[in-house]
C-alpha cells in the first residue's frame, strides 16, 4: 500500500511492446479468421473482395442447419440439467453446517476441470457402448448426458462464490421473521442468488457449445455438432464457409460471456 | 432469583453452551438462568466473549442449548426453530433484504405469518410512522443511510408484534451522535408498543441510561442483575464495578472493623460489609464520591499527583501517604478560580454510604 513508490507493472520498460504482442498473439489468429469470412475468394488465403456469400451458402446448408440445431439442444438441457445440480451442489456445500469430506466433495464437483478431456472421453465412449448394446438406445441422451457432466463445474463456480458473497444473517432474518426453509429459500436465497444462477447457466451453454472431444467419442452416427462437423469439413475441402460458421459461433459465444461478466461482476 | 411475574417473557434455565467437542470445545455459556419480565427494557452487557450474543441467539433460535431450557412466555422453546417463536431480531448488520424494498422488507414477517393483504399494508403504514420513514417506502436498502437502514430493520422486527424483541449491538455501527439519537428512539418504540426488549450491548454507558434492568456478564456467566443504580452503586463483584463506570479499587486486609492497606492507612468499613476478621478484601469507591477537605482535617493525607481537565469534570489523581492510588472526580470550578496543582496535600473523605467492600 504505502510503499515509498508504489510498484506498478505498467510502469515497467517495454511493458506497452510486451502487451501488444500479447495481445496480437491472442487476436491476430481470430481477426484473420473473421476477416477471411467475408472473402469472395474461393481460397481461404486469397482476398478476393468483400462478400456474405459464405454465411449465405452455411446458411443453406442442410448439413450446417442439422448440426447447429442439435449444438443448440444439446446445449440447452446440458446447461439446464448442469444448472440445477450445480445448484444443489453449491447450496450443499455453502448452507451446511461444515461436514468432514468438504474439500473432497468440493474436488469431486470440480473433477472435470483438472481430469484430462480425453481420458473422460474414452471412460464415456467404453461406458455408453455398453449401454447402446444393452439398451438399443442411440439417440442424443448420451451427448446431453455427457455434455451435463462437464458442464457441472462451470456451472457451480459462479453460483458458490455468488452464496459464498451473501450475508448469512439474510436468511436468519427471513427465519427469524417465520419463514420456513422453503419460503426462505423461495424469497430471499434464490432471489439473491439468481444472477449467479444465470451466469453459471450461460457459461455451461457456451461450453457445451463448442465441445470438441467428449462429442467426437461419444456422438453416434449422423449426430455431428457444430464444432464436429467444422472438424469434419476441415479434413476435406476447407472453403471459407468454415470460417463463417466459426465467425457466427463467435458472435454468440461472445454475447453469452458478456452477460456472463455483467451478471458475476461486483457491484460497489 | 425473585419473580413477581408468575410467567416471565423470556426465561433461561441452566442454559449452557458448548462449541465443539473434546480438547477445543469452547465454553460460550456456563450454565445460566435468567428471568425476564413482560414488558421490561433488559440489557445483556459485557466485553466481547462474554456470552452475551450467544444468549441471544438462544433465545431467538438460531443456536439450541448443549443443555437447558429456554422458556418464552413460560412455554418451553428450547427445540423450536426461529421461525416457530414469536421473538423478532434486529441484526447487528441490520440484515435487510437487498432487493426487496423498505416496505416489503417490512410486511415480510407479515406475509410469512400468512396476515391478510389489508391487514399487512396497514401495518406497514403504521410501522412506517412509528419509525418515521414513510417517505421512503419505496426505496431500496442500498439506498438509505445507515441511520434509516436501522429504523427499517426496526419496523420490520416490530411489525408481526412480537412477544419479545432482540437487539444484537444495533447502534454499534453508527456515529455517537446518531447512536445518541437512536438510543432514546429506542426508548420511545420500547415505551409506546409494551414490547420486551432485550439488547445487546458492550457499552455500559449505553446500557446504563437505558435499561430498566442490566445483566453484566463476562466468562459465559452473569455476574449480577440488577437496575441500573443498583449495578452502579452496589457491584457484586471486583469485575461488575470495574467493568461499570470509573471507579477505585483500595486493597487492604480486615482488622478490628477497619481495612488496612499496606502503607499503613487504615479505613473503617463500610456498615453492613460482612468480612472475615484477618481476610484480604478490596474497598471500592466511585471518583465522583471522593471527597476533598483542606490538610490536617479529619480523613487520610494524599498528595495530588496530577490534575486532569475535562471540562465539566476535573479528575485528581490522588497518591495516599502510604502509597496507594486513588482519582476523584470534582466539578470543575468557576473560572479564574485556581484549582489543587499537583504537590498540593489534601486530607481524603469518602461520601456516606459510598465505599463498598468487595471480597478478595
Amino acid at each position: 500500500m504505502a510503499t515509498v513508490r508504489d510498484f506498478s507493472a505498467s510502469r515497467m520498460p517495454g511493458f506497452a511492446a510486451v502487451a501488444i504482442v500479447a495481445f496480437l498473439l491472442l487476436y491476430a489468429p481470430i481477426f484473420t479468421l473473421v476477416v477471411y469470412s467475408f472473402n469472395d475468394s474461393q481460397s481461404v488465403a486469397v482476398w478476393g473482395g468483400f462478400s456474405l456469400k459464405w454465411y449465405a451458402e452455411a446458411w443453406e446448408n442442410t448439413a450446417v442447419q442439422d448440426a447447429a440445431i442439435r449444438s443448440l439442444v444439446i446445449a440447452s438441457f446440458a446447461s439446464a440439467i448442469a444448472t440445477t445440480v450445480a445448484t444443489m451442489a453449491a447450496l450443499g456445500t455453502t448452507r451446511n453446517e461444515a461436514f468432514r469430506g468438504r474439500t473432497f466433495v468440493y474436488v469431486m464437483i470440480n473433477q472435470p476441470l483438472m481430469a484430462p478431456e480425453i481420458v473422460t472421453a474414452v471412460a464415456l465412449l467404453i461406458l455408453f457402448a455398453a449401454v447402446k448394446t444393452a439398451t438399443g438406445y442411440t439417440g442424443l441422451g448420451y451427448l446431453i448426458l455427457a455434455h451435463s457432466a462437464f458442464c457441472v463445474p462451470f456451472a457451480y463456480l459462479p453460483i458458490r462464490a455468488r452464496l459464498e458473497g451473501m450475508d448469512l444473517s439474510l436468511e436468519m432474518a427471513a427465519a427469524d421473521l417465520y419463514a420456513s426453509r422453503w419460503r426462505a429459500f423461495r424469497r430471499v436465497t434464490l432471489p439473491l442468488m439468481a444472477p449467479g444462477i444465470a451466469a453459471g447457466a450461460m457459461l455451461a451453454f457456451v461450453i457445451s457449445l463448442d465441445d470438441v472431444i467428449i462429442t467426437e467419442f461419444v456422438k453416434s452416427a449422423g449426430q455431428d455438432t457444430l464444432p464436429t462437423y467444422m472438424l469434419g469439413q476441415l479434413r476435406r475441402v476447407v472453403t471459407p464457409e468454415v470460417n463463417a460458421i466459426s465467425t457466427a459461433l463467435l458472435g454468440l459465444t461472445v454475447i453469452l460471456l458478456t452477460a456472463f461478466f455483467l451478471l458475476t461482476r461486483k457491484r460497489d | 432469583m425473585a419473580r413477581e411475574n408468575p410467567a416471565p417473557a423470556v426465561e433461561a434455565r441452566a442454559a449452557r453452551k458448548v462449541y465443539g467437542e473434546g480438547e477445543g470445545a469452547v465454553v460460550a455459556l456456563a450454565g445460566v438462568d435468567l428471568a425476564i419480565a413482560e414488558g421490561e427494557f433488559f440489557t445483556l452487557l459485557g466485553p466481547s466473549g462474554c456470552g452475551k450474543t450467544t444468549l441471544l441467539r438462544l433465545i431467538a433460535g438460531f443456536e439450541t442449548p448443549t443443555e437447558g431450557a429456554i422458556l418464552l412466555g413460560g412455554a418451553e422453546v428450547t427445540a423450536l426453530p426461529p421461525n416457530r417463536r414469536k421473538v423478532n431480531t434486529v441484526f447487528q448488520s441490520y440484515a435487510l433484504f437487498p432487493h426487496l424494498t423498505v416496505a416489503q422488507n417490512i410486511a415480510f414477517g407479515l406475509e410469512m405469518l400468512d396476515k391478510p393483504r389489508a391487514e399487512v399494508s396497514a401495518t406497514v403504514a403504521e410501522m412506517l410512522a412509528l419509525v418515521r420513514m414513510e417517505p421512503m417506502a419505496g426505496r431500496s436498502p442500498a439506498q438509505l443511510s445507515g441511520g434509516q437502514q436501522q429504523r427499517v430493520a426496526l419496523a420490520r422486527a416490530l411489525a408481526p408484534r412480537p412477544r419479545v424483541l432482540l437487539l444484537d449491538e444495533p447502534l454499534s455501527a453508527l456515529d455517537l451522535k446518531l447512536r445518541k439519537e437512536m438510543q432514546s428512539e429506542l426508548k420511545r418504540l420500547q415505551r409506546e408498543t409494551g414490547i420486551t426488549f432485550v439488547f445487546v450491548t458492550h457499552d455500559q454507558e449505553e446500557a446504563l441510561t437505558m435499561s430498566d434492568r442490566i445483566a453484566v456478564m463476562s466468562g459465559g456467566a452473569i455476574r449480577q442483575v440488577g437496575a441500573p443504580r443498583e449495578v452502579y452503586n452496589r457491584p457484586a463483584d471486583r469485575f461488575v464495578a470495574d467493568f461499570i463506570g470509573e471507579t477505585n479499587f483500595l486493597e487492604g486486609r480486615v482488622e478490628d472493623g477497619r481495612l488496612h492497606l499496606p502503607g499503613g492507612e487504615a479505613i473503617r468499613l463500610p456498615e453492613g460489609a460482612a468480612a472475615a476478621e484477618g481476610a484480604a478484601a478490596t474497598l471500592t469507591i466511585r471518583p465522583e464520591q471522593v471527597r476533598l477537605a483542606p490538610e490536617g482535617e479529619d480523613g487520610l493525607a494524599a498528595t495530588v499527583a496530577d490534575s486532569v481537565y475535562f471540562g465539566a469534570d476535573l479528575h485528581l489523581h490522588l497518591r495516599l501517604a502510604g502509597g496507594a492510588a486513588l482519582v476523584a472526580r470534582l466539578q470543575s470550578p468557576p473560572s479564574g478560580e485556581a484549582g489543587l496543582a499537583p504537590g498540593a496535600v489534601v486530607s481524603v473523605r469518602f461520601a456516606p454510604g459510598a465505599a463498598q467492600l468487595l471480597e478478595g
